[in-house]
């Protein structure tokens, strides 16, 4: 009963796939974190590599665009030694009408031994986890790499490691998370990590437009005042606002919503004096982050590219030797 | 234990390098190498290796749980180095150590240093620096233990804890 609650864990309650940061234990999102620390200091040496995954194969589906997640997770499995696939799925087999799992059915022909999946509909990884548990293939891994409304679990991960990484512990911590809330599987992700961690204040700033109806059942405090949810605030994420977004009637236009929701130096000062600044990117300069903020002391966008790196190479090599 | 330690410090005393590096594997070694670096004459810079990433048994075992962080603070690159440990038995980590300070440049040379040397090795490597030799049954192992008051002690451990 439990595996149908968590697919993500195995019998012995070791991660099997990365699915969802929702329901995953405080002790396995920590050895995450704490298995990515040394990896990051791996960029810094002559050769770039460890052995780990020699010999595995991992395939890279995007079903959707990213070529930023998707390099992140190229450049994560090349040091740790495995072969690459890209698939962009969205030109290839499927416009023939192949069926998402006899893709998989396929990959797994080739020997795959995981498989990195961007997907448009919320629960396709899932999906294709339990399709391999279900044939007795689990030793094959799935990591969501983005689905739908649903989860970006490595974004949730890194965005974690980058806040531990500045302000060491979550337990005194006041975190606002800025914007399109309602559309974002990076603010779902991360809601759920911070709130496992012991995060005491989790804030979602935005127009009533952009937040889910029932976001407060999450443990977030809701704010439509960008001033007053900033206040005090150790960290803040600023999420992309999505220009599909303006063609509904969800907000009138860009200028208006940066007048209200961007981040600015002014509206920053708000927040404590060594606040921190994050954006999963890509960023919107000047829509919902002002470019002396993005490029600031405080910003820490950037490094953020780089933990991601690290942290995906910690679930690869926690995922691969389970 | 002291005594080991003592024989393994005079033993690398009268050989080493006086520009030689003290590389310590985690985390039997680098309390060990933290120790030889303040009793040995000279300046021999200490850093800090965790092989984990390196391991042959990691196909079968997984990822460890706790992972350390490589610090190397010297080039590798042209250095003589000497690799310590806590117990040399299999040589499987020593490999592992040396295919990792590889990935950091082209040492001068590697030499082994180990506190304790079990005998049972299943790859050809000898420690040139050894402490003491001992003779343990197979499916026990020695243990070396750091106290909060930064004292180290051995004990010989099997699946049911130490028996002594």
């Amino acid at each position: 009963m439990l595996k149908a609650v968590n697919p993500q864990l195995n019998a012995d309650g070791a991660l099997q796939h990365l699915l969802t940061l929702e329901g995953l234990p405080a002790d396995v999102i920590g050895r995450i974190l704490d298995t990515a620390v040394p990896f990051v200091s791996i960029a810094e040496r002559d050769v770039k590599k460890v052995p780990l995954l020699r010999g595995k194969t991992v395939f890279n589906l995007f079903f959707e665009n990213s070529t930023r997640t998707r390099t992140t997770f190229e450049i994560a499995a090349k040091r740790l030694s495995a072969d690459v696939i890209n698939l962009n799925i969205g030109v290839s087999s499927t416009t023939k009408g192949e069926t998402l799992l006899d893709t998989i059915d396929n990959l797994v022909a080739m020997n795959a031994d995981m498989f990195v999946v961007r997907h448009g509909e919320s629960g396709a990884p899932h999906l294709i986890a339990q399709h391999l548990s279900a044939s007795e293939r689990s030793h094959i891994h799935v990591i969501n790499a983005g689905d739908g409304r649903h989860a970006h679990p490595t974004q949730g991960l890194l965005d974690l490691f980058t806040i531990r990484h500045y302000k060491k512990d979550f337990h005194g911590l006041s975190v606002a998370i800025v914007g399109d809330v309602l559309h974002s599987r990076v603010a779902r992700s991360l809601i759920h990590g911070l709130t496992t961690l012991g995060t005491p204040e989790v804030r979602a700033i935005g127009p009533q437009t952009l937040l889910p109806t029932a976001v407060e059942s999450l443990g977030v405090r809701v704010y439509h005042d960008m001033r007053e949810g900033l206040a005090g605030c150790d960290v803040v994420v600023m999420l992309r606002l999505q220009s599909e977004r303006m063609k509904g009637s969800l907000l009138p236009s860009a200028g208006e919503y940066f007048k209200h929701y961007g981040l600015t130096a002014a509206k920053l000062a708000l927040a404590k004096p060594d606040a921190i600044v994050m954006h999963p990117g890509p960023m919107n300069r000047g829509v919902e982050i002002d470019s002396a903020v993005a490029d600031g002391e405080h910003s820490v966008i950037l490094p953020q590219v780089t933990f991601g790196i690290a942290v995906r190479m910690a679930v690869m090599s926690i995922l691969a030797g389970s | 234990m002291e005594a080991a330690l003592a024989t393994l410090a005079a033993a690398m005393r009268e050989g080493i390098a006086p520009d030689a590096k003290l590389v310590g594997i985690y985390s039997g070694g680098a309390w060990l190498a933290e120790r030889l670096g303040e009793v040995l004459p000279g300046d021999h810079p200490v850093g800090y290796i965790d092989v984990s990433f390196y391991r042959d048994d990691y196909g079968k075992k997984g990822l460890r749980t706790h992972v350390e962080t490589t610090t190397l603070p010297f080039e590798v690159g042209g250095n003589r180095i000497v690799l310590i440990d806590d117990v040399l038995f299999t040589g499987r980590s020593v490999r592992a150590a040396i295919n990792e300070l590889f990935d950091y440049g082209r040492p001068e040379s590697i030499e082994l240093a180990v506190l304790v040397d079990r005998g049972g090795r299943e790859l050809p490597i000898e420690a040139k620096y050894v402490g003491a030799s001992v003779s343990v049954p197979p499916e026990r192992s020695i243990v070396l233990s750091r106290h909060l008051d930064g004292s180290l002690e051995l004990s010989i451990e099997d699946d049911a804890g130490a028996v002594r």
